[in-house]
């Protein structure tokens, strides 16, 4: 099997957060499946926090700066996406949002995503199915069936559900990533003929 | 080559000295830039069209037409001329009126616009932006070329015998350009005429404007009009220039970070990376504008923007006198020596008029190949 390539994208404003240690637990518990099948295979994590200027910019000038271009294209490149945002006012911060917004909206169709989230306390949970599953729906992802929400409770006494919930979602998104995606739409590869524009 | 400079029209507040032009004010502006364009030795002035503040160029013939009774050499045209919402019967009899008023000194620049509430506002729906543009440029098309014309399409009410006049000058429609930053359906459009494409890169990164215009050539020469690099190209361009750089940067920061479009973004310096915005010497801005060339191949028209972001017009002005004097000659000296001699010049009236006698005469070759031998 060729290799396969994991995008981390994850959204925690602090360093360290719990955000970017849930994503490490995520891309952690993919990678023991791939070994576990025998599959090569490639994670690059996604610090957005690095890039906010660069994407405050993308969305005021149109276009993104060279190293936040790079990162867009590791995200449109990759067979699955691992996508963790802390929980804020009931939703994805703005963070996570404005990285959505300057990614191309035909980037995920498709495309296998893992959803996971942050928070204070278990009440939050749901932002999950109300937040995050939407805006990957919109975006035509594939988006799991098994979202991961850890509150702070959930890093003491309540971390062997979290593990479960963990490797449920992992083993989905290996199984998911199996499956061939049809590859992006080049708009100047295939041009419709202008005599189709003119006729339709 | 030509070398031109273009308005959007926009009544912005000088930063510096907090003072905003009145609409009158900022109109007999733009009149007085135009003059000084042909004074200094431009080949083009283009206007924008708009119909909201805080743009002032609703009527872009009326503003031509007093510049071209006020100028003798230089070329009228539209940045751009809204090919969605106008009707395309008013666009073929007022650019023809204007052609006949100008001797020929005009042509235009199509685009689709891109402010939201403009289409509803002409009864038309921003979704039909592409179709739009086809369908109504064709009718345009055959407006000027044929005498009587019966039509029917899906966003214009029927037409059954009707002529527009006055018709073309000299039986020559004006030439046309296409203007889009990112849609590659405009620039086959382009191509399928064999029309020039024009990219206001001036907000983009090299390597977004070549992709768009890399197909234009590619879909020209497809269509049959000549090699790829003779397709007929425009490329925007912003510039600042004083004697040394470092008083062009200073003079120029104020304005560039309380520019709409740039501020509150990444600096000027970044923006001078990543962007064609060049603020210097007038020797940095020659050096600059020859990058265009190795990045999208020999083109044929270079339109600066000038007067815009609130600058005063005294400073305008000695924009364009530096421009005049120091930047444009060594430019188009450069140019020139650079470009093959198969690599034709951006068509003209006469030149069109020229290639149609010669259509005429051989009554062999289609008019539209004839047509892109442009004269220098």
């Amino acid at each position: 099997m060729t290799e396969r390539t994991i995008a981390v994208v994850t959204a925690g404003l602090t360093t360290p957060s719990s955000t970017r240690l849930l994503a490490d637990r995520l891309s952690a518990a993919v990678r023991d499946q791939l070994d576990g099948r025998g599959t090569a295979y490639r994670v690059e994590v996604i610090e957005l926090r690095e890039l906010a200027h660069d994407l405050t910019n993308n969305l005021l000038t149109g276009f993104p700066s060279r190293e936040l271009g790079k990162v867009l294209e590791t995200v449109v490149a990759a067979d699955g996406l691992i996508a963790v945002t802390p929980t804020f006012s009931a939703s994805y911060n703005g963070l996570f949002k404005m990285f959505f917004d300057v990614l191309d909206d035909q980037a995920l169709a498709g495309k296998p995503v893992l959803i996971a989230a942050t928070g204070g306390t278990e009440r939050h949970s749901l932002v999950l199915d109300f937040a995050l599953r939407p805006l990957f729906s919109y975006l035509k992802a594939v988006v799991l069936p098994t979202g991961v929400y850890a509150a702070s409770s959930d890093w003491g006494a309540g971390a062997t559900k979290l593990h479960g919930r963990i490797d449920r979602a992992a083993a989905e998104l290996v199984d998911a990533m199996s499956n061939e995606r049809r590859a992006p739409v080049d708009p100047y590869a295939n041009p419709t003929p202008f005599e189709d524009l003119l006729n339709s | 080559m030509q070398f031109g400079v273009f308005t959007v029209g926009d009544v912005t507040k000088d930063p510096v000295s907090g003072r905003t032009l009145t609409e009158g004010e900022r109109i007999q502006q733009m009149v007085t830039v135009a003059l000084k364009a042909e004074e200094v030795g431009l080949d083009v002035f283009a206007t924008g069209e708009h119909h909201n503040p805080p743009f002032v160029p609703s009527s872009p013939t009326t503003l031509l037409g007093f510049i071209a009774a006020k100028t003798s050499k230089i070329l009228l045209s539209t940045s751009t001329t809204l090919i969605t919402t106008n009707d395309p019967v008013k666009i073929a009899e007022d650019y023809a009126m204007l052609q006949h008023l100008a001797d020929g000194r005009v042509d235009l620049m199509m685009g689709r616009g891109n402010t939201g509430p403009v289409y509803p506002w002409f009864g038309q729906d921003i979704r039909n932006g592409i179709q739009l543009a086809v369908e109504n440029y064709a009718l345009l098309r055959r407006l000027w070329r044929e005498d009587v014309v019966s039509w029917e399409g899906k966003f214009r009410t029927p037409l059954e015998g009707f002529t527009s006049t006055p018709r073309p000058l000299d039986g020559v429609p004006p030439f046309v350009w296409h203007g889009s930053i990112r849609s590659p359906e405009i620039a086959e459009q382009a191509a399928y005429y064999g029309d020039g494409f024009f990219h206001n890169n001036i907000f983009w990164p090299a390597d977004h404007t070549a992709r768009l215009i890399q197909h234009y050539r590619s879909r020209f020469e497809h269509y049959g009009h000549g090699a790829a690099d003779q397709a007929i190209v425009g490329l925007g361009g912003q510039v600042f220039m004083r004697k040394n750089s470092q008083d062009a940067r200073a003079e120029y920061r104020p304005y560039f970070d309380h520019s709409p479009i740039y501020g509150g973004g990444p600096s000027m310096e970044d923006t001078m990376e990543q962007t064609p915005l060049a603020v210097g010497s007038p020797q940095e801005i020659i050096d600059r504008t020859m990058t265009f060339r190795e990045k999208f191949g020999d083109y044929q028209r270079q339109l600066f923007i000038a007067d815009h972001a609130g600058l005063p017009v005294k400073t305008v002005l000695e924009q364009l006198d530096i421009l005049g004097e120091e930047v444009i000659p060594v430019l188009r000296k450069e140019f020139d020596a650079l470009r093959p001699a198969h690599v034709p010049e951006a068509p003209t009236h006469e030149s069109l008029k020229a290639a149609a006698d010669r259509g005429r005469a051989l009554e062999t070759v289609s008019p539209e190949v004839v047509g892109l031998e442009g004269t220098r």
